[in-house]
């Protein structure tokens, strides 16, 4: 093979894991080639992400990477002199039934167990930061103000360009169709255009993660999950935090919704039952069940003008955790799979993880969070918060 | 306040409305009941609508058409597309500067289930095609839904005041475009199991099959049809220049909407871009409601549209510029001039040609395309859709009634009903009445000075022949078996009675009569005129020209004959020389002065040529993109948010295409933005089922 085609670390997918992974693999000197289908960067499901960024989960390993996510996001300008519309909005999750205020409450401990800064607000307190929820069975709800938003769109580009000047090398319309394994390692990837070789293959494939597993003959339980979201017009600015209702009802688990620094409502359903399949069509049920679950808790969101709606895919897992770390099998493939939704908030966090472990100087903490989201854990457990 | 309505129309009668008051900024204004917010601005002179949220541009009507979202309006609290919605007595109108503040909403409103309907045909868009088919499905009794986003049917039927050019026999040639949406309306009305809900916008063709429709503008629908009719029309292209959003600058749809709709007159000086029909036409009706028309550009050598629509429009006094390009619009607030260059023959300006014009108004018309994106949806996700009229294939609304006539049956036939075979020549007609302008030949004047002899100043192929109809002598000539063939005269000199039927009848006002009875050295000439009858009177000095404009000298105006017979067109007579008395096609309406240059050409170097109208991104920034080697327009989108406005992509992704061709960019190596629901921007309530009316 010619040298040109051998890359230290090639990169499955340009979405948000695959690509702040290349900007940090290239810039510890690695290098990185980024295979990705569709014509650029951020196409596949990190641009149908909302661009929430929360640190307030449930387990160490989510928590721990978000929080340095949040890190790198909030002083990204600084940083790297680009805009990615970041916003400490925070997270606001309401409690309408005492089943809400108990899970919420339990929660809290535990996050604050972590160190995370999220409390529990009476009713006329939660009024006060979120004015125009509906007074009406409101219980209270949590606030956690670290958390935020920014644009997945803004952001994955700027990690492209960034990644471009660190040498990193991008192939679009490029997808890997072969993998050839021997002794236990892949050898080659091949894709429709050509076949190039590296030390390391980083699966980093959203949705289409098992399928590339199957090319190194590695099974990863990762299916995707559709879930329909969408957009408004701009209007001046009313809301602070995003709102989050997980009260179940008729067709979804829960929903949330926030404004972004656009002027922007972005809101989102999880569906329940669960829609399985990479079907991302707009369908008739989704505005009519999630207008009415917005408007009931924010009345004022009825005369605002929906502009877009979506779909994108959820690479889920069996406990709804992700899936980061070496393959047992195949020992030179890297999963960055499975993250559930949350690739966009813990895309820079695991790039930098991934690249520790690829360079082989993973630091103390890192022992935890890859033993919680490790490929040979069992997943028999759940995520509490989805 | 000066007002800005039209008072007087040759064609259009001004109706009696009640009066109104609302406000504008705490001001009171009057309005006219039944009428649009827009409407009722620019009736008080106000253009200004808005200023742009990014750089405080200022804003104004651009489409009229409910598609752009640039004239929004913050009317009793909401914002509003001022194009679209009515003013109501009382309302309270503020420009949007800036983003809206939402309105405070005290109590949750009662939610209400959407509505679902099977239904066996839904027809989306009431215009020419729509409403053919809509006939003829009413005909054989099948249940229909049609669904129009405008307040009365007709689509662009309602602004076209010409008589319509076409087959007499398979559609409607020679009647005036309003009065056949008059008629075509009154027969779909006639049939029960025909539904018509106007001021319905389809919202989305969903992959579950159902399409969502916003009825009366407040109730969504969900239809389920079993067959799909896209009858959707055509959206206007625009066009990147320097200064193109500056109010003043409308789509030549906005500008016939406001005069011929809402009889507001919204220009002083009205300068054209675009030389294809619809540019044409647009400056005739322009003149007729006492506009003035400083000039038109058209980019190739020759003008796109009938020739005797160019001709027609020259006569009056009107100069065509050809192988001419848009500078600029230059003005503060609001157009004060245009500049134009000529172009070589790779469409580059020429230095040193450049030329300003003073006008008040610029109207673009350069182009459409068919709005088929609920049709492409509808075949993606299995819907059983055929699409009609200029959403299929742009081309003329007689085109459009006939195919929508096709299309109808077509699906009668996919619901299985035994409509027996359609008629092969009926494609054929179809296919003849959608031809694009053909041959120029040479123009034949009279060979024999005696008796009467209709002259025809048409010299083009072009799918037309009233005038072979009109007459009852049967003198003139149209093969029937395509009308696209340039008429004759049997030059049976002493047969014609001249009747004026086809003078009056013509719709290209390309036919004139020469009467050789009283005089041969001094023949009487009968010319059609349509303004006003108070313009003209016996006695006027009138200068007369040729087919193409040159002039001929004047005369005196010995005679006008407005029958009511002849719909609205006037003849007027007058003695000529016998050497040019053929010759004559025309007299001239405008004085030359309005089209006269300035004296300086106005040098417009602001980098303001704005390619998304909707979030303001220049044609700079789209142009380093692609340099950058971006290649997916979604890529741009991202960095630039062209194509994330309200808009929804319907107006850059067309300017974005033609900005990767001028850059060398192949079309196969450029990617589409996506293209989502919904067409046009709804409230979160109305998907919820919100009654409007309901308290807040």
């Amino acid at each position: 093979m010619d040298t040109h085609k051998m890359y230290d670390v090639i990169i499955i997918g340009a979405g948000s894991l695959g690509t702040p992974a290349a900007y940090y693999l290239a810039s510890s000197g690695l290098k990185v080639l980024v295979l990705e289908t569709v014509p650029s960067v951020g196409q596949g499901s990190n641009k149908r992400a909302i661009g929430g960024i929360r640190a307030t989960h449930s387990d160490p390993a989510k928590i721990r990477l978000c929080l340095r996510s949040i890190e790198i996001f909030s002083t990204f300008k600084e940083t790297y002199g680009k805009d990615i519309e970041w916003d400490q909005c925070g997270y606001s999750f309401v409690a309408y039934t005492p089943r809400e205020e108990k899970i919420l409450k339990d929660l809290l401990d535990i996050q604050k167990s972590y160190g995370l800064v999220n409390d529990w607000y009476e009713k006329n307190d939660l009024l006060k930061i979120v004015p125009d929820l509906t007074p009406r069975d409101l219980i209270g709800g949590t606030f956690s103000p670290n958390d935020g938003s920014a644009s997945p769109l803004l952001s994955n580009h700027a990690y492209f360009t960034l990644a471009c000047e660190k040498g990193a090398e991008f192939r679009f319309c490029e997808p890997v169709i072969e993998m050839a394994v021997q002794n236990g390692k892949i050898t080659t990837v091949t894709t429709s255009c050509d076949t190039y070789s590296a030390g390391v293959v980083l699966n980093a494939a959203g949705a289409s993660a098992s399928e590339i597993g199957r090319m190194a003959g590695v099974e990863i339980p990762v299916r995707a999950d559709s879930h329909e979201a969408a957009i408004t017009e701009p209007v001046a600015r009313f809301l602070g935090p995003m709102i989050v209702d997980i009260r179940p009802a008729p067709g979804s688990s829960n929903y949330y919704f926030y404004q972004h620094t656009t002027g922007q409502i972005i809101f989102c359903i999880t569906p329940s039952p669960n829609i399985w399949g990479e079907d991302v069509n707009e369908t008739s049920s989704f505005l009519p069940m999630v207008a009415r679950r917005m408007i009931s808790i924010m009345p004022r969101l009825r005369n605002i003008r929906v502009r877009r709606t979506w779909r994108g895919l959820y690479p889920m897992t069996p406990d709804g955790f992700p899936i980061i770390g070496w393959s047992e099998t195949v020992t030179n493939l890297l999963l960055g799979v499975g993250l559930c939704g949350q690739g966009f908030m813990l895309g820079p966090a695991l790039g930098e993880l991934l690249t520790r472990a690829v360079q082989g100087n993973l630091i103390a903490e890192d022992a935890e969070t890859l033993r919680y989201l490790s490929p040979q854990r069992h997943f028999d457990g759940q995520e509490l918060l989805k | 306040m000066t007002s800005y309505r039209i008072t007087q129309h040759p064609i259009l009668p001004i109706p009696e409305a009640k009066e109104i008051e609302f406000y504008w900024q705490d001001t009171p204004l009057t309005a006219k009941e039944g009428e649009t917010i827009a409407a009722a601005l620019f009736a008080n002179g106000i253009h200004t609508f808005g200023h742009h949220h990014k750089d405080g541009s200022p804003l104004g009507i651009f489409c009229a058409n409910g598609q752009c979202s640039q004239c929004m309006v913050i009317a009793d609290g909401k914002p509003l597309k001022s194009c679209m919605e009515l003013v109501t007595p009382g309302m309270r109108v503020y420009p949007n500067d800036g983003h809206p503040l939402l309105p405070e909403v005290k109590s949750v409103p009662e939610l209400n289930p959407i509505p679902e309907i099977e239904i066996p045909v839904l027809i989306i868009g009431g215009g020419p095609a729509g409403l053919s088919a809509a006939i003829e499905l009413g005909k054989l009794g099948v249940e229909v839904i049609l669904v129009d986003d405008k307040h009365r049917l007709g689509g662009k039927l309602v602004l076209q005041t010409h008589r319509f050019f076409g087959s007499t026999e398979a559609v409607y040639a020679g009647t005036r475009g309003i009065d056949i949406a008059t008629r075509l309306e009154k027969e779909v009305r006639a049939h029960s199991s025909i539904q018509v809900w106007t001021q319905t916008t389809c919202l989305a063709v969903f992959s579950d099959k159902k399409i969502g429709v916003l009825k009366e503008g407040k109730h969504y629908i969900l239809l389920h049809p079993q067959v799909l009719l896209v009858a959707t029309g055509a959206r206007e292209k625009f066009l990147a220049f320097k200064g193109n959003t500056l109010p003043g600058v409308y789509g030549a749809g906005a500008f016939q909407t406001l005069v011929n709709r809402d009889l507001i007159r919204p220009a002083e000086k009205l300068f054209i871009v675009g030389g294809g029909n619809v540019g044409l036409i647009a400056g005739y009706h322009a003149l007729q409601a006492g506009i003035g028309v400083v000039g038109l550009v058209e980019a190739l050598p020759q003008c796109g549209g009938y020739k005797v629509h160019k001709d027609k429009l020259v006569r009056m006094g009107v100069p065509i510029y050809t192988s001419h390009t848009i500078l600029s619009a230059n003005g503060h607030d609001h157009v004060e001039s245009v500049t134009i260059a000529k172009v070589d023959e790779h469409f580059q300006p020429v230095a040193g040609s450049e030329r300003s014009f003073a006008c008040d108004s610029l109207l673009i018309a350069v182009g459409l395309d068919p709005v088929n994106e609920f049709f492409h949806k509808a075949k993606d996700f299995g819907v059983t859709a055929l699409v009609a009229g200029d959403a299929e294939e742009i081309a003329e609304a007689s085109a459009a009634i006939f195919s929508g006539k096709i299309k109808g049956l077509e699906v009668a036939q996919q619901l299985g009903l035994n409509v027996g075979e359609i008629p092969s020549d009926w494609y054929r007609t179809g296919e003849i009445l959608k031809s694009k302008p053909g041959n120029v030949l040479s123009e034949e004047l009279p060979d024999l000075p005696a008796g009467v002899v209709p002259v025809f100043h048409c010299n083009q192929e072009i799918p037309c022949d009233p005038c072979s109809a009109l007459c009852p002598q049967h003198l003139i000539y149209i093969d029937k078996q395509d009308i696209r063939s340039t008429p004759t005269f049997t030059e049976d000199n002493f047969a014609c009675k001249a009747c004026m039927k086809c003078v009056a009848g013509c719709p290209g006002l390309a036919i004139t009569l020469v009467d050789y009875r009283t005089s041969t050295e001094r023949p009487l000439v009968s010319i059609p005129y349509e303004f006003s009858r108070e313009s003209i009177n016996i006695g006027d000095e009138v200068t007369i020209e040729d087919t193409q404009g040159d002039e001929l000298g004047t005369t005196t105006v010995v005679n006008v004959r407005a029958l009511k017979a002849n719909d609205r067109t006037i003849v007027i007579q007058v003695e000529a020389d016998r050497n040019i008395a053929a010759r004559i096609a025309g007299i001239r309406i405008q004085n030359p002065a309005i089209t006269q240059p300035m004296l300086q050409y106005v040098n417009h170097v602001a980098d303001d040529t704005i390619v998304c109208r909707c979030e303001h991104v220049t044609a700079g920034e789209i142009r380093e993109c692609i340099r950058k080697g971006y290649r997916d327009i979604n890529e741009i989108k991202t960095v630039t948010r062209a194509c994330m406005g309200a808009c929804g992509a319907k107006t850059c992704a067309p300017l974005i295409h033609r900005i990767f061709r001028e850059e060398g960019v192949p079309y196969d190596k450029v990617t589409d933005p996506s293209r989502r629901p919904v067409f046009i921007e709804v409230p979160l309530g109305t998907f919820a089922g919100v009654n409007e009316e309901d308290e807040e």
